[in-house]
């Protein structure tokens, strides 16, 4: 699904990914911990297109395409989805107004008729009980005085009616309840499938209690130090970043 | 320079001097002529060196010296005049062909008792003492020569009068149709409210065709204690048009005014809003949504006036520029020294969609006052980046998501317009100009 080999990318100058190597194929969940200022979110914002960063080095093929070619919005209806770490509000742009939007451009790309008013607000109605988000948010503006909670939500919710290739889930658990939480890996584990593959970007290994990742990666200062199966999210939890990502640990 | 054609200035002065000795009229409108003539001599065309023109150029409308159409000829023929009905409206509609009243396009229809809906030449023939009560009596004595020009040959426009206690449900569609070029037009408009009445009125301004003429036209709302007066000014003129407006308004006691200014056409375009709170309890709410593409020039001067205590201002304007679009807001407010517990705020915002557009924002307050709550916000700036990637992560297309946005700015003020079949079509008038301009993949800085 997804190959990425030697990827470096900085910005205004400052290198921020430095060499990242990862291979994600259909049907895996793969999850991304790290400290703080250790590049997950440039790295889940170069997939998805944010030009502001430069990709110095280093190639990502997603389903045989260069991905790096593509714009923001060939990714998205090729299957790509980023659910934000931090959900921009969008004052004057109705939630489901871009719901309906953002369906329609992807439907359009796969050469789909777009979806009439009725099946649309079926399907979101549906969607909108796996996440158990109240309805009325479809009506307000994007993420426009959302709680923290409401906005990782919605992301999920987009997710939902999406139904994307590869979800890219930036700390779309941090500063969740832990019924938020359960809605969050209810949504992935219904969209788990063995044509789609997830990238979950976490602090916490509390997500990976309900969604169980085939393969845990280590990002530090901008490299994947070290990765392995779901024990090593528990180890990272016991010792930390510095005692796990000790060069002499990383396989 | 030896120019044997007299300066623009001295032919509007002749044309003024010529009609006023032919007519036979009223002594005061003759004195109030006599005033706006003077006024206009001592003024001319207000030049870039005065404070309140120094962002907008007139001079190319003083070269084109437009004039006013013979009075006699025959009006032409608009079959297309219904594209600018507003469906779904059905009050009363009065329309004007090139500055003058077309009978067969209008239908002012049933009335409630107390309301009279006619044009002003038709008023100051029948009622002419109301007239006199009102008629140039909102206007400050230090208007511009534009003003002054309008008063010095006033024809025709819009009379609205509400007796104490009428309420007119049905919003009330002055038309403005230009069809002639090199034209000049004077619409005039007299709105009288008296105590406890209610009316909502949609001045509205348009062309068929794309040459270029001016229009210079002057309003004045009288607002009686208690009253609720809601006006619109619709200008979508053509591309090559020269467009000057006043709207001079009182609010008396308890009365609440509601502006909306929706500019989308015109060559160079400059809006004079002056509302005076002249009592207690008065309230003003200014709403204006400006979208200026390449090469056009709007330029919106709005003044309150705080004269009394207890009153409460809000002023609401965004724009939309484009291409080579130029932009100026100026927002005076005025709060004397009486006027305590006055409550006034401005906001003026302005979404720049290329690097060759400009705005320029100046809020202006004035507080002479101690007890009052005052407050102006103004923002010049360019469509957020990070709302732009985010839909298009959700796989809206670069422009279709700059459209989106450039949408949800300008919605923010069109939401405030009630009149749904209006709010349409300024939307697709924003729409037609989005696509038009191309405008959008202009420039990513
Ligand atoms: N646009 C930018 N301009 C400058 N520096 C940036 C930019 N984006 C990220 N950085 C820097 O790159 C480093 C990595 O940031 P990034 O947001 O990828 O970290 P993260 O691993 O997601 O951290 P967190 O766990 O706090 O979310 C940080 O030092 C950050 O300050
Ligand atoms: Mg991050």
């Amino acid at each position: 699904m997804l190959t990425i080999t030697d990827l470096h990318a900085s910005c205004d100058g400052k290198e921020i990914l430095r060499g990242i190597d990862l291979q994600i194929n259909a049907g895996e969940v793969h999850a991304i911990m790290g400290p703080n200022g250790s590049g997950k979110s440039t790295l889940a914002n170069v997939l998805a297109g944010r030009e502001r960063y430069q990709v110095t080095r280093g190639a990502v093929i997603y389903r045989d395409a260069d991905l790096l070619q593509m714009s923001p919005e060939e990714r998205a209806r090729a299957g790509v989805f980023l659910a934000f770490q931090y959900p921009v509000e969008i004052p004057g742009v109705s939630n489901i107004y871009l719901l309906k939007a953002a369906l329609n451009a992807v439907r359009k790309s796969r050469g789909e008729p777009e979806l009439d008013a009725m099946d649309f607000l079926a399907l979101v109605k549906d969607r909108l009980q796996l996440v158990a988000m109240k309805e009325e948010l479809l009506y307000r503006s994007v993420n426009e005085s959302f709680s923290g909670g409401e906005k990782k939500r919605n992301e999920i919710l987009q997710m939902a009616v999406l139904t994307p290739h590869l979800a890219i889930l930036d700390e779309t658990d941090s500063g969740l309840d832990i019924d938020a939480l359960q809605v969050v890996a209810s949504g992935v584990n219904a969209l788990r499938s063995p044509d789609r593959a997830f990238l979950l970007i976490t602090h916490y290994q509390r997500l990976l209690d309900y969604v169980v990742p085939d393969v845990v990666h280590v990002l530090v200062g901008g490299q994947i130090v070290k990765s392995g199966d779901r024990s090593l999210a528990l180890e990272l939890e016991r010792q930390g970043y510095v005692g796990v990502a000790q060069p002499s640990t990383s396989v | 320079m030896n120019n044997p054609t007299p300066d623009t200035t001295t032919r509007y002065l002749n044309v003024m001097r010529t009609r006023n000795s032919a007519a036979r009229e009223a002594t005061w409108l003759r004195a109030l002529r006599q005033s706006a003539v003077e006024r206009f001599a001592e003024t001319g065309f207000p030049m870039l060196q005065e404070e309140d023109w120094k962002y907008t150029d007139v001079r190319p409308i003083e070269r084109a010296a437009f004039m006013p159409l013979p009075q006699d000829a025959a009006l032409p023929a608009v079959p297309t005049a219904g594209q600018f009905r507003l469906d779904g409206l059905s009050g009363p509609r009065v329309v004007f062909i090139d500055g003058r009243f077309s009978a067969s396009l209008s239908a002012v229809g049933p009335l409630p008792e107390g309301a009279t809906v006619t044009t002003l030449a038709d008023a100051l023939n029948s009622q002419p003492q109301v007239l006199e009560a009102h008629l140039g009596r909102y206007l400050p004595a230090d208007g511009h020569g534009f003003a002054a020009l309008n008063t010095a040959l006033l024809a025709d426009g819009a009379f609205i009068h509400l007796g104490a206690g009428t309420r007119l449900e049905q919003p009330i569609h002055v038309l403005y149709l230009t069809t002639a070029g090199a034209a000049l037009l004077l619409p005039r408009n007299l709105i009288i409210a008296e105590r406890d009445s209610e009316v909502t009125i949609i001045e509205h301004y348009a062309a068929v065709g794309d040459m270029a003429y001016f229009t210079n036209s002057l309003t004045e709302i009288f607002a009686g204690d208690n009253s609720t007066v809601e006006h619109y000014r619709v200008q979508e003129e053509n591309r090559a048009a020269f467009h000057v407006s006043g709207v001079h308004v009182q609010i008396n006691r308890s009365s609440r005014v509601i502006s909306h200014a929706l500019d989308l056409g015109g060559r160079l375009v400059r809006n004079d809003l002056r509302a005076v709170l002249a009592d207690t309890g008065g309230e003003c709410h200014l709403n204006g949504l400006y979208f200026a593409a390449d090469r056009q020039h709007i330029d919106n001067h709005t003044h309150i006036d705080h004269a009394q205590p207890h009153c409460t201002s809000r002023e609401f304007y965004r724009g939309v520029l484009s291409g080579r679009g130029r932009a100026v807001f100026r927002g005076r407010i005025v709060v004397r020294p009486d006027a305590q517990k006055s409550d006034a705020r401005q906001v003026n915002n302005n979404l720049l969609l290329s690097r060759d557009a400009e705005a320029d924002s100046q809020p202006q307050l004035e507080i002479y006052a101690d007890d009052v709550m005052c407050s102006h916000g103004a923002t010049v700036g360019q469509l957020d980046e990070d709302a732009l990637f985010y839909l298009r992560t959700r796989a809206l297309g670069d422009a279709e998501a700059r459209d989106l946005l450039t949408y949800a700015f300008a919605r923010e003020v069109l939401d405030r317009v009630r009149l749904a079949p209006l709010r349409v079509r300024v939307e697709h008038r924003l729409a037609a100009a989005l696509r038009e301009r191309g405008a959008l993949h202009e420039v990513h800085p």
